[in-house]
């Protein structure tokens, strides 16, 4: 009987071990997953011309040659990015077009954002829930449904083809004061009333607690906002007409055929800002999704 | 007129609710003000002043919620109602002409399927690897390349996504060289590219839902499976009985967030294969733009309605179900 015992407790260790080293190799090959796209997009952005004619002419609208994919170029080279940064100047307009629509926009939602949160998470005002379902419902229907009642609005104002016209109806996005109320929410009551009473008035305990202590929920909205503004597309390709006010998104949607083999380099670009941003606040994205930043 | 009028009913609405909050009488909190009447300042009460607090603070998101999208909803259910030149009341006309329209409904039936197969799959996929990684004890490298999907722009993986896709490109030469016979297809112009949306869609979201699913996972009490541990529950029953309950929550979520994320699809739609693509992804965002292109509005604001409709059955079916929601809200 001892015996069986210790030999089935080994067993089970040993599916255990099994087990636990199966799944690390599936996560594994899953991370290679999402990191090769990436990697073959950055290697190709270093490729000389020639090769990237002879690689991927088929994907850059060149030729209709089978693909013949590399992960590593023959020899580097800044060719690409040379021709993107300093011979085109379309580039570096739509750089700063982006950059000026998604940093205001960013902006805005979270100065008109953090006040209504923490209003939907911590003050028990009337009329809250009917509020919140109305956000909530906003949230829920797409671009598509909500383009035509701030078109109207826009028209009405003279924005449209404008810089604002993709701005301001970014800004009161519900989804940024969704993610930033869940975050208050969990926010520790006795933590609350601590800072009540050492003193602090209501839009104390905001700034001094709230802010402080929902800062990985304040951080993930403002990365999802970011990333979600500087990919968006549909927006300024309802709102604005005039090339000269386009974002880089919708000029990498034209690019094939158009810039060659410098369509890599470029698109490599539009990548770096929001991958830079997310190795920044990385920890504290996963901490703001997981909801386990907040701690006593 | 028209823009008067909509102003007109919005201050009506609002002044009704102003005086709504001023005729509220809360006996059991209007203690204090009393008590505090031998002051010179007028104290208010502790809910007036909430709802003062409450409203103040959201005043700067609320007045552009209603500009940009209340208000003038109201204007665009209201077209949605009446003849082209927005004058006359037309009934349920544009309804009608809506239903007859080909593409509207081709729009509307593969939206449809569109979420009915990538929701169930993206939710149970997310779902497994988050009891994975929480079975490894939190593999921490994993959750961190896990959210990289939604950083990167869609137009700049759209090239890369080409290299995979595209006739003879890599993912043909890899079934190729599994099944040992020249494939030669096109993913993304084809009925394949139905197929190809469903993937994207998962690739860039399944991480964000697994660390959604994580959190729930992590704030199930640990004593529940100690004590069902004692009682001789499986692995199944505690999965069964003690997980799926817990977790009820976070799926609505998840199940939320999923869906709003699904609508971005049409990004790489329209980047994979324009602004016409193979008819088994014609979505209706597609429809949307070609109406918005021949300046429909008619069209626009009849099917804006109608989905905003769908919107909120959705929102009182799913999420709430008539299940009350009291003192904090679940936002």
């Amino acid at each position: 009987m001892w015996r069986k015992g210790r030999c089935c407790r080994g067993l089970k260790k040993m599916q255990r071990k099994v087990f636990r080293s199966a799944g690390h190799c599936l996560l594994a090959a899953l991370s290679l997953l999402i990191q090769i796209p990436v990697l073959l997009l950055v290697t190709a952005s270093f490729m000389p011309k020639d090769e990237l004619l002879y690689r991927y002419a088929q994907p850059l609208g060149m030729g209709a040659a089978a693909v013949r994919a590399a992960l590593i170029p023959t020899y580097l080279t800044l060719e690409g990015y040379g021709q993107v940064l300093l011979r085109s100047r379309g580039f570096f307009v739509m750089f700063w077009n982006t950059c000026l629509q998604t940093g205001l926009l960013v902006l805005g939602q979270m100065a008109v954002g953090i006040p209504g949160a923490w209003a939907f998470a911590q003050v028990p005002f009337r009329g809250r829930d009917k509020l919140a379902r109305l956000y909530i419902l906003l949230m829920l229907l797409p671009f598509q449904v909500t383009e035509v009642s701030a078109y109207l609005v826009l028209d009405r104002l003279g924005l449209l083809d404008t810089h604002l016209a993709v701005i301001l109806p970014g800004i009161w996005s519900a989804f940024p004061v969704f993610i930033m109320s869940r975050f208050f929410q969990a926010i520790p009551r006795a933590m609350l009333e601590a800072a009540r009473l050492d003193g602090a008035g209501e839009l104390g305990v905001l700034l001094k607690v709230g802010i402080p202590v929902g800062k990985p929920g304040i951080v993930t909205a403002w990365m999802l906002g970011f990333f979600e503004s500087w990919n968006n597309i549909e927006r300024p390709l309802a709102y604005i007409k005039d090339p000269a006010l386009w974002p880089l998104s919708l000029y990498l949607s034209k690019i094939r055929g158009q810039q060659g083999a410098a369509a890599f380099a470029a698109c490599a670009i539009a990548m770096v800002v929001p991958v830079l941003f997310y190795l920044n606040g990385q920890e504290e994205l996963e901490q703001g999704i997981c909801l386990d930043g907040v701690k006593e | 007129m028209v823009g008067r009028s909509r102003v007109a009913r919005g201050m009506v609405g609002r002044s009704r609710a102003a005086r709504g909050r001023a005729g509220q009488n809360r006996p059991g909190w209007s203690g204090a003000a009393q008590v505090s009447a031998g002051q010179n300042r007028p104290i208010l009460s502790r809910a007036a002043r909430q709802n003062r607090l409450g409203l103040l603070l959201l005043a700067p998101s609320l007045t552009g919620v209603l500009l940009f999208y209340k208000i003038p909803f109201i204007d665009v259910a209201r077209r949605s109602f009446c003849d082209a030149m927005g004058r006359r009341f037309a009934g349920l006309a544009n309804f009608r002409q809506l239903a007859d329209d080909q593409a509207f409904r081709l729009a509307l039936t593969n939206t449809v399927r569109y979420e009915l197969v990538c929701l169930p799959l993206l939710l149970a996929l997310s779902l497994l690897l988050a009891l994975l990684v929480w079975k490894l004890g939190g593999a921490h490298g994993f959750c961190g390349t896990a959210v990289l999907p939604l950083a990167l722009p869609s137009a700049s993986m759209v090239l890369v996504w080409q290299i995979f896709l595209c006739r003879q490109g890599v993912l043909d030469q890899l079934l190729g060289s599994v099944t040992a016979q020249p494939w030669e297809r096109d993913w993304v112009h084809g009925p394949w590219a139905f197929g190809v949306l469903v993937a994207a869609y998962l690739w860039k979201n399944t991480g964000y839902d697994m660390l959604l699913w994580l959190s729930g996972l992590r704030a199930v009490p640990e004593q529940l499976y100690e004590a069902a541990r004692i009682d001789g529950a499986g692995a199944l029953d505690r999965f069964r009985y003690i997980t799926v309950p817990c977790l009820k929550g976070t799926a609505r979520l998840v199940l939320m967030l999923s869906l709003i994320n699904s609508f971005q699809v049409f990004r790489e739609a329209f980047l994979l294969a324009g602004s016409y693509p193979d008819e088994s992804i014609y979505l209706l965002w597609h429809l949307f733009g070609h109406w918005s292109a021949a300046m429909d509005v008619q069209k626009m604001c009849t099917a804006a309605f109608l989905l905003a409709a769908a919107g909120a059955a959705v929102q009182w079916c799913c999420l709430w179900g008539g299940e009350k929601v009291r003192g904090r809200i679940e936002m």
